[in-house]
């Protein structure tokens, strides 16, 4: 077509000609690269320097100080559990109402709940939990009052771990819901009843042919959520202040005032994080293009 | 007739207020190869659905080889089935998703792999068992299912509208190819169909079935020129069907737009003396025909040319009846306009039951 | 009752963790005076000078965001369906990066590379840095506005359909304008609210820019106040709510994909 034209033209040697096409896409480029790339790569790039600009490993090998790798841990610790809690419940819920013969309504509202709580993050999220489950919240004075259990006396903290993965769920478990209900879509009822008509049980059907059908996008879905929840600091600061030390709080307290006291080493932990959510995400594309080739 | 090894005796079928099949009753013989025909709705995906035990019948019992098998589940009675959208295990290679039965069912690993060769073999297509479903063609993947329905050894193979989603050349050719398997295997069949050419290729029988009920049962032969009702006149091919009045049942005459012409057999009596006759387009030919032979004085009103044959569209009275005839070197079509006389045998003019329509 | 009971159950348990902390919100939420339930902390937030002042600057940045956005991303999805469709896998990663290296790497880099000593220094002067903060929006808000605009191209048959325009005499601003935008409108509105959603009180970038926008308020609130917070948070959920509503209504309007040729 015309932009092959125009390509081979500007390098042919005859006469110097603009590739026009090319002007169609140059604003996005320019956008990427000013606001995406290049910021993101000066971070790489940086992860790699000295403070005088020399070439150094370094910073990396710093990342492995007690204070730093145990931010890691516990980040991967909260983005592990809430991810799987959170697909695995959301499985559930989107099985219920792709499977379970519940009224069209039930479908309907749920998927419409999970569209706008999936967005429901940040900040407002940890409000939320701060009135529910915090010590004064509405489910721990009334557990308090009626049964006489004071969670926060057998050792349940909304400021720790446990209650970092829950808030995360109510992001997590929605946008589970959202993404595999496609899938679960896909399913053929023939599936079923071929499997059936060949003397198969509903367990044998469900070993032998849902789950391993399924597997890629839970996978992948379970990876996607793990990424969402590992770059996610919003709720995570609101709720606990600097109390819960996970990775990104420990990078942003890292931009304010440079708590590692040396900035290279805050590009390192930056690239950590790219790293860990980039490596996620391309598992998650590989995921998906083979539940994609299967439920075509 | 052999014996009967499937029967579907009186099988009613009710979804809340709207009943979907009404008294089925139908048997069918060992290894014989039978066709439900009728158009979407009809109630025969339902009836094939009652006998592999997707549904249960309101009504009327199913039985299979003398074991009544209207309370089992599916996967208890021993039949194979193959579905419009193929319903291969997308997950699974070829092999695997022929062997499924059997792995369920039990088989040591040496007898699945020894049926799965056998049954590549069959559809004919030996190298491709670790294929992946999505890498097949519509037409490979059909063959596969019919291979996986196969391997367990059903006692009664279902087909439902299996050749519809597949281009007509493939179809065509699958359909013999299904036959041939179906021949060698001995297997009682029951395909169901919309599609009038297939019933009538593949059958042995054909049940036409239209808003629940079974209008006819019979060879594709019987279905075809001795159309029992207005209905299966009219759905399978084509057909014109002419109003007249009765004049004498028992000698077979009537008088079609004051032509006289007669039926090659008597027909029923009926209190009023409007009946409906059809006539199939081949079976009209120009000219005055034999001695025995019905004549009508009509008007041509269109020539249609189709290639290998000419439809003629004439006039007799206010109706107009169709006739084929060949493209032939020697006989040029008549003119639009122009008043011929056609013919037909006694035998070819069917008298329909029922009324005719206003 | 229709549906089976495990389903029914699970459904249960559900409602129960998604509506639990709504009701525990509002009910903390109207505790404010004390012994009896009045709308006392939304009469407190809603007067608040910082909640206004904090609340219009975001949905300004939101608004500008969206008008950003849209003039980079429908002229690019256009172009790419239209004369570039080699460059299509290139433009889809870029636009999926927002959602695998995180807010705060991204803001991160910025002021590594804006500061008052670089080479473009967006953040020596608050202009600039409002600047730097809406085209950072625009980077998170890139992988769903692409994503409604390229849905929406989808449907509609933008060859020939430009090619139309073209027989009747039409030029490119006439055809993205009046032709184009027209028919992928409600794509692109439905890639606006989504987009207003997430920015409104978006917490990383502003606060780590340091902007008066809503999502530092937020925090802020938050670390000083007891009733005010859940107020917010019941706020801040029907903001959510109302802009998927939108969108929801919004896509009972878009053009179905239509009779194209393939």
């Amino acid at each position: 077509m015309t932009d092959q034209g125009s390509q081979t033209n500007a390098t042919a040697p005859q006469r110097f000609r603009l590739p026009l096409s090319w002007l169609g896409v140059a604003p996005f480029f320019i956008f990427a690269l000013m606001f995406l790339i290049l910021p993101t790569f000066r971070l790489i790039v940086g992860a790699f320097e000295n403070p005088e600009g020399h070439f150094t490993l370094e910073n990396i090998q710093a990342l492995a100080q007690p204070s730093i790798v145990s931010a890691y841990v516990i980040s991967l610790k909260v983005s592990i559990a809430s991810a799987l809690l959170g697909a695995f419940a959301g499985f559930a819920l989107a099985t219920a109402i792709v499977r379970g013969g519940l009224p069209e309504w039930v479908r309907a509202s749920t998927l419409t709940f999970s569209g706008v709580s999936s967005n429901f993050a940040g900040v407002p999220l940890a409000f939320a939990f701060l009135a529910t489950l915090g010590r004064l919240g509405l489910v721990t004075v009334l557990l308090n009052n009626w049964v006489g259990f004071n969670i926060y006396a057998v050792g349940f903290n909304l400021l720790s771990f446990w209650g970092l993965t829950i808030t995360y769920l109510y992001f997590q478990i929605p946008l589970m819901v959202l993404i595999i209900t496609p899938a679960l879509d896909g399913l053929k009822r023939e599936w079923g009843e071929a499997a059936a008509t060949l003397g198969a049980s509903n367990w044998q059907y469900w070993r032998m042919v849902l789950i391993p059908v399924l597997w890629p996008s839970f996978l992948g879905t379970v990876i996607l959520l793990f990424a969402n929840a590992f770059g996610a600091i919003a709720t995570a600061y609101a709720l606990t202040g600097s109390s819960l030390n996970i990775v990104p709080i420990l990078l942003y307290a890292q931009i304010r005032g440079d708590v590692l006291h040396n900035p290279n080493l805050g590009y390192a932990l930056a690239m950590g994080m790219i790293f860990i959510t980039g490596a996620s995400n391309l598992a998650y594309l590989w995921f998906r293009t083979r539940s994609e080739r299967w439920l075509k | 007739m052999g014996e009967t090894f499937l029967s579907i005796e009186n099988v009613t079928k009710s979804f809340a207020q709207t009943t979907v099949v009404r008294n089925v009753d139908i048997a069918i013989d060992k290894g014989e190869f039978v066709s439900f025909l009728g158009p979407s709705g009809c109630g025969k995906t339902t009836t094939l659905r009652m006998v592999a035990g997707f549904e249960n019948p309101t009504a009327g019992r199913i039985v299979i080889d003398g074991k009544d098998v209207t309370d089992l589940k599916p996967n208890q009675r021993n039949i194979g089935m193959v579905f419009q959208s193929y319903a291969l295990f997308p997950n699974m290679t070829v092999a695997q998703n022929i062997a499924f039965g059997l792995k369920v069912a039990g088989a040591s690993s040496a007898d699945i792999a020894a049926r799965v060769k056998e049954m590549l073999g069959i559809i004919k297509l030996p190298d491709h068992g670790g294929r992946y479903p999505f890498q097949l063609s519509g037409g490979q993947q059909q063959r596969v299912a019919l291979a996986r329905a196969l391997a367990v050894k059903p006692s009664v193979l279902l087909l439902d509208e299996p050749l519809s989603a597949l281009d007509a050349k493939i179809r065509i050719s699958l359909r013999a190819e299904i036959r041939a398997i179906q021949r060698e295997l001995g297997i009682t069949t029951i395909y169901v169909t919309h599609d009038q050419e297939e019933a009538l290729s593949m059958s042995d029988r054909i049940v036409v079935m239209n808003e629940g009920r079974v209008e006819q049962i019979g060879t594709p032969v019987e279905i075809y020129n001795q159309p029992r009702t207005r209905f299966v006149a009219s759905f399978v091919g084509t057909l014109t069907i002419l109003a007249a009045k009765a004049v004498d049942a028992a000698k077979g005459t009537m008088s079609l737009d004051g032509q006289k012409i007669r039926a090659g057999k008597p027909f029923p009596a009926s209190a009023s003396k409007n009946i409906s006759v059809a006539l199939r387009p081949e079976a009209i030919a120009l000219g005055k025909g034999d001695d025995n032979a019905n004549r009508l004085t009509v008007k041509v009103v269109n020539v249609n040319f189709l290639g290998s044959i000419v439809r003629v569209k004439v006039r007799s009275g206010a109706q107009d009846i169709s006739l084929d005839m060949f493209n032939q070197s020697t006989t040029a079509p008549p003119k639009v306009g122009e008043q011929v006389t056609v013919n037909f045998n006694p035998d070819d003019l069917v008298v329909l039951d029922g009324q005719p329509q206003a | 009752m229709r549906g089976k009971a495990w389903a029914w159950i699970t459904f249960a348990l559900g409602c129960t963790y998604f509506f639990v902390p709504l009701i525990g919100t509002i009910e903390f939420s109207m505790r404010m005076k004390r012994g009896e339930y009045s709308f006392e902390a939304y009469r407190v937030v809603f007067g608040d000078e910082r909640f206004q002042a904090t609340f219009g600057y975001s949905i300004l940045i939101a608004a500008l965001t969206i008008a950003v956005g849209i003039l980079i991303v429908v002229p690019t999805a256009y172009w790419i369906r239209l004369r570039l469709p080699n460059l299509r896998p290139v433009v889809e990663f870029i636009t999926l990066l927002p959602l695998i290296i995180p807010a705060i790497v991204i803001v991160f880099g910025y002021l590594r590379m804006y500061n008052s000593s670089s080479w473009i220094p967006f953040t020596a002067t608050r202009r600039g840095t409002d600047i730097l903060l809406m085209f950072g929006y625009v980077t998170l808000a890139l992988p769903y506005m692409y994503r409604a605009v390229d849905t929406g191209l989808r449907t509609i048959d933008v060859q020939t359909l430009t090619e139309a325009a073209q027989i009747l005499g039409a030029k490119w601003p006439t055809i993205i304008a009046r032709v184009i935008l027209p028919n992928v409108l409600i794509a692109v509105l439905s890639g606006a609210f989504l987009t207003f959603a997430i920015v409104i009180g978006e917490f990383t970038m502003a606060s780590l820019l340091d902007r008066p926008a809503f999502g530092p308020y937020l925090q802020n609130i938050g670390a000083n106040r007891a009733y005010e917070p859940a107020a917010l948070a019941i706020i801040a959920f029907f903001i959510t709510w109302g802009c998927m509503a939108v969108i929801q209504v919004l896509s009972r309007y878009a053009p179905k994909s239509a009779s194209r040729p393939n």
